[in-house]
């Protein structure tokens, strides 16, 4: 059986610059697939590449890009539109601007509905409701009636949930869905969003940059840097053994409360990200490791660090620092 | 606390008038509601807490950018309002989050370094640029980036610029606005680095603002949690993190998602009230959204109780 | 899309270019002297039309003056206004802009008030009043239209440095101990100028336009001067036995303030892609 969304050595760039250089991920139905990188790598334009919604400039390539068996490559703006909001719905990270200002929350929820399912305008606003319910929204029907601005940050972001939810998608796409909100409603948030996984069995590939989401949210994580997935694993396994060197030094960056001595320094990485314009090749992070060597810069070879956990580097798995030398 | 407090801040409070169109009188909303504290010279206090909590115009207030509608600020022994602003200026400067408008974008890094000398107007330019040029160096830059713009910058690269500017009069206090939130995690790991260094090379007190929990465990000798406009909980870092005291500190700590694997999302027992500054409950500000809330939160503010390593303000402790 | 706002940048920019380089260099280009009439060579068409005649490119006018050489002239009198009108309500509007934006509360009441009451003057009315009071010249011209030009200028520049007084940067500035003045002229004043650029190109072309308009009515520029707008009002006698009379100066002014306005649309654009702040 077809697994529900497959990426392969996925390529977009914008002109002459490169924002993806080669993506895979998977995703099957009732899993989470966390993927994770900092601002540059790639992952929200890897998201929208997959919803089809990339600027007009962009331009795409993919040795495989399916949803469902269904091929997404070669389907044009028609067949993407019933795909979108139907079987694929997308949540944004900024409340404030994801929801129409000039319509009530009632009507842009059955507007999603209406477009794809038909039907009559009271059938669709009784589902709105009975979905703005379902992620605890208090007096769900008095809120068909509100503004997006009559409502705070977190609760305008459980109505893009709920909005996503109106025709019963297979897959969700949410891209740091709770970056911009407070950390208790964030808290509230994520909770609320595994509690509707586990009951419709949606499958979520969830954007950030988040750590501690990812640790506690994820199945499955993709690592992205410079455009391509460095690293793929289960949660518990890239965070016990976290192999390629970004993800290594990375996981070293967070503070974690009582992990790190305070008044020591955090790890960091030295340098910046690099620019990827064309006839870039080779490791993208090779400027920043401490274990780069000249071969670094040609092609790198998926290498696998057990079962499910794969990554981008020429270092074997469990190698510690000053092994670069090592062929 | 032996030595007189470098920062202190007595029975503070700033309300905004918010017009409510034209025929409605208007609002007051209460973004510090009586705040009092004082912090020792040489130590990081981080304040911490969520939105429209009030601790972006309590750090306003403090650095005399805005004046308080009650109360009075006190930086090493004198009042904020009271001072020269070119004193003010060699005693207590800021650093805050967002490293694309914190920087004049049509001015020359060197120039937006020089900026607070300038301003004192009795530095010769010699002399400034000297100073400018070994600011830049100490941030960890190269006296070259001088010469660009903000724009041709990083994000990590202006705030490092923007700390610069801040102690290029050697002041005693910087006051931190959520200085590494708009950053990735590894260029803040960086900053944090920078700004530990830089308090134990030049002898600084830092207030440290965040949301960020992590950081703040990290970076603080004592914390403080606000929530619409008041402080509930004030402790030693290690106390507060080991044992919050105040519910609503116990929520927090709750929510912060470390990045360890298996322990799920905590519920945090909070309900889906939201604080509304404009609208704040009467008696304990916190009641409509706390598990523990009884009768008498309803009515009664609480008082300050001591507890280990601090204070906190709850009717059941 | 971009092409035709590249395109038009370009043509309104080459079409001021050219007024400007008219307008400075006007002696030296004029093939005739402006202001000499010969009677024996009055109405003469111009070179597409019948009856031309040798030396007189764009024909004569009524009084045999070289319509060429007014024209160019026209130019100048178009362009000085349209700048001088400019820089002078510039300065008016953008000093109440920036007090409105920058202090606020009653001192921003007071530049509201000021705008709203200026914006419900009728300005040909006041033109009018006054020069019926002091007489028509070109320095009342450019006195009367500066004075009643600055709202948008104030407009725009009250809002820009609203939007800029609440940047990071500013309040560093405050912290880093920069007096008031300071802060105005070289924090906010350098970040609100692109806006402002592109309303002082389009005021002036609306500058241009009303002097023509002033002028035709009698109100503006006084004769022999060659203003366009003072060359359309002689010539509507003979509308219809010469009337490239009427057209000529009709077309130039159209073709300016179309180049201005073009010019004025480009730079919007090309300052909205590249804006930091």
């Amino acid at each position: 059986m077809s697994r529900l969304l497959e990426v392969e050595a996925l390529e977009v760039s914008f002109g002459a610059a490169s924002a993806v250089r080669g993506a895979s991920l998977a995703l099957d139905r009732g899993e989470t697939l966390c993927l994770v990188g900092e601002s540059g790598c790639g992952k929200s334009v890897t998201a929208l590449a997959v919803m089809g919604l990339l600027a007009r400039n962009a331009s795409r390539g993919a040795a495989r890009l399916s949803f469902d068996g269904q091929d997404l490559r070669g389907l044009d703006e028609r067949g993407m539109s019933r795909l979108r909001g139907n079987r694929m719905a997308m949540i944004f990270q900024e409340p404030m601007t994801s929801l129409n200002p000039a319509y009530t929350v009632g009507s842009q929820m059955a507007e999603v509905m209406l477009r794809h399912r038909g039907g009559t305008r009271a059938a669709a606003m009784a589902r709105a409701e009975d979905l703005l319910g379902r992620v605890r929204i208090t007096s769900p029907a008095m809120r068909l009636g509100q503004y997006p601005h009559q409502l705070s940050g977190g609760l305008r972001q459980r109505v893009m949930i709920a909005m996503a939810l109106m025709c019963d998608p297979e897959l969700l796409i949410a891209d740091e869905p709770t970056t911009a909100l407070d950390v208790t409603v964030q808290a509230q948030i994520l909770r609320l969003l595994l509690d509707l996984q586990k009951d419709l069995g949606l499958a979520m590939l969830l954007i950030t940059h988040d750590l501690g989401v990812v640790a506690r949210v994820a199945h499955r994580v993709a690592v992205m840097y410079a455009g391509e997935v460095v690293e793929t694993a289960a949660a518990a396994d890239l965070f016990a053994r976290p192999t390629h060197p970004y993800t290594r030094g990375l996981l070293a960056c967070v503070p974690v409360p009582g992990k790190v001595a305070r008044g020591a320094a955090l790890g960091s990485i030295a340098g910046v990200v690099p620019r990827l314009g064309p006839g870039f090749s080779g490791c993208g992070f090779r400027d920043r490791c401490g274990e780069a060597t000249a071969a670094c810069g040609g092609t790198i070879a998926r290498a696998s660090a057990g079962e499910g956990h794969d990554y981008l580097c020429r270092l074997p798995p469990g190698w510690r620092a000053g092994a670069g030398a090592a062929p | 606390m032996s030595a007189a407090p470098i920062i202190d801040v007595r029975g503070v409070r700033r309300s905004f008038r918010v017009r409510q169109g034209l025929f409605a009188a208007p609002r007051h909303v209460a973004a510090i509601d009586g705040v009092s504290f004082s912090v020792g010279a040489g130590e990081v206090l981080g304040i911490v807490g969520e939105s429209g909590c009030g601790k972006s115009t309590l750090a306003r207030v403090i650095l005399g950018l805005l004046p308080p509608t009650a109360g009075e600020v006190l930086v090493d022994g004198q009042r904020v309002a009271d001072m020269d602003r070119r004193a003010r200026a060699r005693l207590i400067q800021p650093v805050f989050q967002d490293p694309f408008s914190s920087l004049n974008p049509r001015r020359r890094v060197r120039d937006v370094v020089s900026m607070p000398l300038d301003a004192q107007g009795d530095v010769p330019a010699a002399e400034a640029r000297r100073r400018v040029d070994e600011m830049l160096a100490r941030v960890g830059l190269d006296p070259s980036m001088g010469e660009r713009y903000p724009a041709e910058l990083s994000g990590g690269q202006r705030q490092r610029v923007a700390i610069a500017r801040a102690l290029v009069l050697r002041p005693r206090i910087v006051v931190c606005d959520e200085p590494t939130s708009a950053l990735d995690v590894s260029v803040q790991a960086q900053i944090l680095n920078l700004l530990a260094e830089l308090r134990d090379a030049l002898g600084l007190t830092y207030l440290f603002i965040s949301h960020n929990l992590a950081v703040v465990e990290h970076v603080a000798t004592e914390v403080a949690v606000m929530y619409l406009g008041r402080i509930v909980e004030r402790r030693e870092t290690s106390a507060l993190f080991g044992a919050p005291a105040h519910p609503y500190t116990k929520a927090l700590l709750a929510s912060v998602l470390t990045p360890e694997p298996g322990l799920g999302i905590p519920d945090t027992g909070l309900g889906d009230a939201m604080p509304d500054p404009s609208n704040v409950p009467p008696g304990c500000s916190f009641h409509p959204r706390c598990p523990v809330a009884t009768a008498r939160c309803r009515v009664d503010i609480p008082a300050t109780a001591r507890v280990a390593g601090g204070q906190s303000d709850c009717h059941l402790l | 899309m971009k092409a035709l706002r590249d395109i038009g940048l370009a043509s309104g920019a080459a079409i001021v270019g050219a007024a400007v380089l008219v307008a400075v260099f006007a002696p030296l280009l004029v093939p005739h002297d402006p202001f000499a009439q010969d009677l024996s060579r009055r109405l003469l068409p111009p070179f597409w039309m019948e009856g031309a005649r040798e030396g007189h490119l764009l024909g004569t006018d009524q009084l045999g003056r070289d319509y060429l050489s007014r024209l160019l002239y026209g130019a100048r009198i178009s362009m000085l206004i349209g700048i001088a009108t400019t820089v002078a309500s510039g300065l008016i509007g953008i000093a109440l802009g920036v007090a409105g934006g920058f202090f606020g509360g009653r001192i921003d009441d007071a530049v509201l008030f000021a705008i709203t009451a200026r914006l419900s003057i009728p300005l040909i009315l006041v033109a009018l009043a006054v020069v019926s009071v002091v007489g028509s010249s070109l320095t009342v011209v450019v006195m009367t239209l500066g004075l009643l030009l600055w709202d948008r200028f104030a407009v725009v520049a009250r809002v820009s440095t609203m939007q800029v007084r609440n940047l990071d940067f500013v309040a560093a500035a405050w912290a880093a101990g920069c007096s008031r003045s300071r802060i105005v002229l070289r924090e906010i004043l350098p970040n609100i100028l692109s806006p402002l650029a592109v309303v002082a190109t389009l005021e002036v072309a609306l500058a241009i336009l009303l002097e023509a308009a002033l002028s035709f009515l009698g109100l503006g520029v006084p004769p022999p001067l060659p203003s366009w707008g003072l060359m359309i009002a002689e010539g509507k006698d003979y509308m219809f036995f010469s009337p490239w009379v009427i057209m000529i100066p009709g077309v130039a002014l159209f073709v300016l303030v179309f180049g201005i306005n073009l010019l004025g649309d480009g730079l919007r654009n090309l300052l909205r892609t590249g804006r930091v702040a």
